[in-house]
C-alpha cells in the first residue's frame, strides 16, 4: 500500500512558504475563472465537469489520502443521483433537502460497504468493494423506484430555498459552483485535520498506526464514509444538472472513471483530480459526436498512465523544474 | 411427478446442471486469476477480457479459415497465451516493483482497451456459435435430459482444474512456481530464469481463461462484454474462496456456481446477487476466506 503513496504522493502539507503563495495565487485565478467561465462555454459542460471534479475529489480522499483503492465509488455516486431525483420528483422535496438526502443515503451505503471492505486490504479491498457495488447495481435493476432501465427521468430543478429558479442555467451553474466549493473546503479541512494526518499515518505505515494505539479500522471506516457522503453529494448535484438518474451512474464502468480521473490528475494532490475530471469529461464530450468508441481510449490512457504517467498532470508539474522552482516538493 | 422441496425434480435438476455448468466456469477463471496472483502478486483484471478473446478465437477461426471447434479449443488458448505473454513481457513486467494495485488498474486498462476494440469491431450483441456435431443433441438419464455439450463442460473443465493441480503441485516446473512464489530472489540464485517463469505463468493464465472461453462459446452467446460481467463475480468467489490455495479456488468456484443455481430455483430475483451476499457473509465470519492463509 505504502509504495503505491511513496511513488505517486506527497502530502501537501510539506509545501514552502514560497509553495503556500503560489498555491493562494492559483486559487485567486482558478476560482475567477469558475466565475467567469459560464460567458465562455457551454453551462452544461461546465457544471457536469463540476460535478466530477467532485467526484474524483472526494475519491481522492479515500485513495490519495488513505491509500485505499475502491473500485465502488458508483454505488454512491448513482445511489445519490437516484435518491435525490427521487425525492425531488416523487415527494416534492426541494432541492438543497433532495441533495442532502442525497448524501446522507450515500454516507449510508458508504457505512455498509466499509463495514464488510474493510476486513481486508489492498487488492482484496478493491475486489470487495467492486463485488459490493455490482450487487448494488443488480439491486437498481430489479427495484421499483429507480424505475429499471428507463431510469428517472424529467427530474424538476425546483426551487432553490424557495426563491431562486434553478431552471435558469445562470443560477445552475453557481448553485453548483457554490456546492463545488464547500465540498472542496469540507475536503481540505479533512486532510489537515487531526483525523486526516492520522488516515496520512495509516497509509504510510499501517503496522506502525496500530502499534501506536490507534484504532485503524474505524478510521479508515470514517474516511470510507467521508469519501462516499461526498461523492453522494457529487451524483445528487449531477442528477439535478441532467435533470435524471440512470443505471449508468451506477454502473462498474462509471467506478474505473472515477479511478482514471484521479489517476490522470494526480493521485493524492488536492486539485489534480480537478484537472483529470477536465481532460476526461472534455476528452467524453469531443468522442461522442465521433464513432470511436470512449472506451478503448479511456482503456488505453489508463494503461499509459500505470506505465509512464504515475504521478498524473499535477504530481509531474510538482515534480518538474518550474514546480520546484515555485515551492512545490514531490518525493519520488 | 417427482417433487423436491415443492419444486418439480425436473426443474431442481435443471437449475443444480446450469449451477454445475456457471461453476465449471468460475473455477477455471479463479484457478487461473489463482495461479497469476500466486506468482506475479498481479489481479488479472483483463482475465474476463482474455476468456471472451477464447469465445471470439474460437468464433473467428470458424467463420474465416473453417477451423472447427475441436482444433479451437487448441488453438485459441495458444494465440491468447501468446498474445498474454507479449503483454507481460512488455508492459506489466515493468510493474513488478510497485504496488500492486497499479497492476489492477493497468489490466483494467487493458480489459476496457480489449473490450472496447471488438465492441467496437462486432457490436455488443451476442452471436451464436453451434455445438460440434459430434456433442450436439442430449440424453435421457431416466430422471433428467442432458444436453450431451453440457455434460461435456462439466468433465472437460473439471480435468483442465485438476490437471492444472497437478502441473503445480506434482511436477518440477510447479515445484519451481511455487518456490519462486516463496523466494523469487533464492529461486533465481539457484539458476532459474524466474523473469521467464513469470511470462510463462502469465501466458499459462491467460491460456486457461481463453479456454474457458472456447468452452463456454456454444453455451453463451459470444459477446464482447461476456468477460467483464463474469470478471466481477470470479473476484467474488476469489474473496471467498482466498487466493492462497489452487484447490480452494477450485472448490469454491463450483460450490458458489452451484450454490447460485440452486438460488435460482427457489429464489430466482437474488440470483444474481447470492454470490456477492454470500462473499459478504463470509468476510463476516472468515475474513481471510474459506481456504486463505491472511493476504
Amino acid at each position: 500500500m505504502s509504495e503505491m503513496t511513496q511513488t505517486a504522493t506527497k502530502p501537501h502539507i510539506e509545501r514552502s512558504a514560497t509553495a503556500s503563495r503560489t498555491y493562494t495565487i492559483f486559487v485567486i485565478i482558478g476560482l475567477a475563472a469558475l466565475i467567469l467561465a459560464p460567458m465562455f462555454f457551454y453551462p452544461i459542460f461546465l457544471m457536469k465537469l463540476l460535478c466530477f471534479a467532485l467526484f474524483a475529489c472526494a475519491f481522492n480522499l479515500l485513495l490519495g489520502y488513505t491509500g485505499l483503492l475502491s473500485f465502488g465509488h458508483a454505488t454512491f455516486f448513482g445511489g445519490a443521483a437516484y435518491f435525490t431525483a427521487h425525492v425531488v420528483k416523487e415527494w416534492g422535496f426541494p432541492p438543497e433537502l433532495g441533495i442532502l438526502t442525497g448524501v446522507v443515503g450515500a454516507a449510508l451505503l458508504g457505512l455498509i460497504m466499509g463495514f464488510f471492505a474493510i476486513r481486508r486490504q489492498g487488492i482484496y479491498f478493491a475486489m470487495i468493494t467492486l463485488a459490493l457495488s455490482q450487487m448494488f447495481f443488480f439491486f437498481c435493476l430489479q427495484a421499483e423506484f429507480t424505475q429499471g432501465e428507463d431510469g428517472i427521468q424529467s427530474v424538476p430543478r425546483g426551487h432553490l430555498f424557495g426563491f431562486i429558479d434553478l431552471n435558469s442555467s445562470t443560477n445552475m451553474y453557481y448553485f453548483v459552483l457554490g456546492v463545488f466549493l464547500i465540498g472542496m473546503v469540507i475536503i481540505w479541512r479533512f486532510i489537515n485535520s487531526p483525523f486526516g494526518m492520522i488516515l496520512r499515518s495509516i497509509r504510510e505505515n499501517e503496522p506502525r498506526a496500530i502499534s501506536l494505539g490507534y484504532s485503524v479500522a474505524r478510521y479508515k471506516l470514517g474516511a470510507f464514509v467521508m469519501s462516499a457522503a461526498l461523492a453522494g453529494l457529487a451524483g445528487g448535484l449531477k442528477s439535478l444538472v441532467f435533470q435524471f438518474a440512470t443505471l449508468t451512474d451506477v454502473a462498474w464502468q462509471m467506478s474505473g472513471e472515477v479511478i482514471l480521473m484521479t489517476l490522470l490528475g494526480g493521485i493524492g494532490t488536492l486539485i489534480g483530480p480537478i484537472f483529470g475530471a477536465g481532460l476526461v469529461v472534455t476528452l467524453q464530450n469531443y468522442l461522442a459526436t465521433s464513432q470511436f468508441p470512449v472506451t478503448i481510449v479511456t482503456g488505453v490512457i489508463f494503461m499509459v498512465c500505470v506505465l509512464v504517467f504515475r504521478r498524473g498532470i499535477i504530481g509531474e508539474f510538482y515534480a518538474s523544474r518550474l514546480g520546484r522552482k515555485l515551492g512545490f516538493e514531490h518525493r519520488r | 411427478m417427482t417433487m423436491i422441496f415443492g419444486i418439480p425434480l425436473q426443474a431442481f435438476l435443471g437449475q443444480l446442471l446450469i449451477g454445475l455448468i456457471n461453476g465449471s466456469f468460475y473455477a477455471l477463471l479463479s484457478l487461473g486469476l489463482a495461479v497469476i496472483f500466486g506468482l506475479l502478486r498481479v489481479i488479472n483484471f483483463a482475465h474476463g477480457a482474455q476468456y471472451m478473446l477464447g469465445a471470439f478465437a474460437a468464433m473467428l477461426m470458424l467463420e474465416y479459415f473453417g477451423i472447427n471447434y475441436w482444433v479451437a479449443l487448441i488453438l485459441g488458448p495458444i494465440v491468447v497465451g501468446l498474445f498474454g505473454a507479449i503483454i507481460e513481457r512488455t508492459m506489466l513486467s515493468r510493474l513488478y516493483d510497485l504496488d500492486p494495485l497499479y497492476g489492477l488498474l493497468f489490466t483494467f486498462g487493458l480489459a476496457l482497451t480489449i473490450e472496447g476494440t471488438f465492441r467496437y469491431l462486432y457490436g455488443a450483441a451476442g452471436q451464436p456459435y453451434a455445438v460440434p456435431a459430434q456433442l450436439a443433441g442430449g440424453t435421457n438419464l431416466g430422471f433428467m435430459f442432458l444436453p450431451i455439450y453440457r455434460g461435456w463442460v462439466v468433465v472437460v473443465s473439471l480435468v483442465a482444474c485438476i490437471g492444472t493441480w497437478l502441473l503445480i503441485e506434482k511436477t518440477k516446473l510447479g515445484a519451481y512456481l511455487r518456490a519462486a512464489t516463496e523466494n523469487p530472489v533464492l529461486v533465481q540464485a539457484f539458476g532459474v530464469n524466474v523473469p521467464v517463469l513469470l511470462t510463462l505463468t502469465y501466458g499459462l493464465g491467460a491460456a486457461l481463461a481463453a479456454f474457458a472461453g472456447v468452452l463456454a462459446a456454444p453455451i453463451y452467446q459470444v459477446s464482447p462484454l461476456m468477460g467483464t460481467n463474469i470478471i466481477i463475480v470470479v473476484f467474488a468467489v476469489v474473496v471467498v474462496g482466498g487466493m492462497g490455495s489452487i484447490m480452494g479456488a477450485i472448490i469454491t468456484g463450483y460450490m458458489l456456481g452451484i450454490a447460485e443455481g440452486l438460488t435460482k430455483v427457489f429464489y430466482p430475483e437474488a440470483s444474481n446477487i447470492v454470490i456477492f451476499v454470500i462473499m459478504a457473509i463470509v468476510l463476516l465470519l472468515r475474513p481471510a476466506g474459506l481456504f486463505g492463509r491472511d493476504a
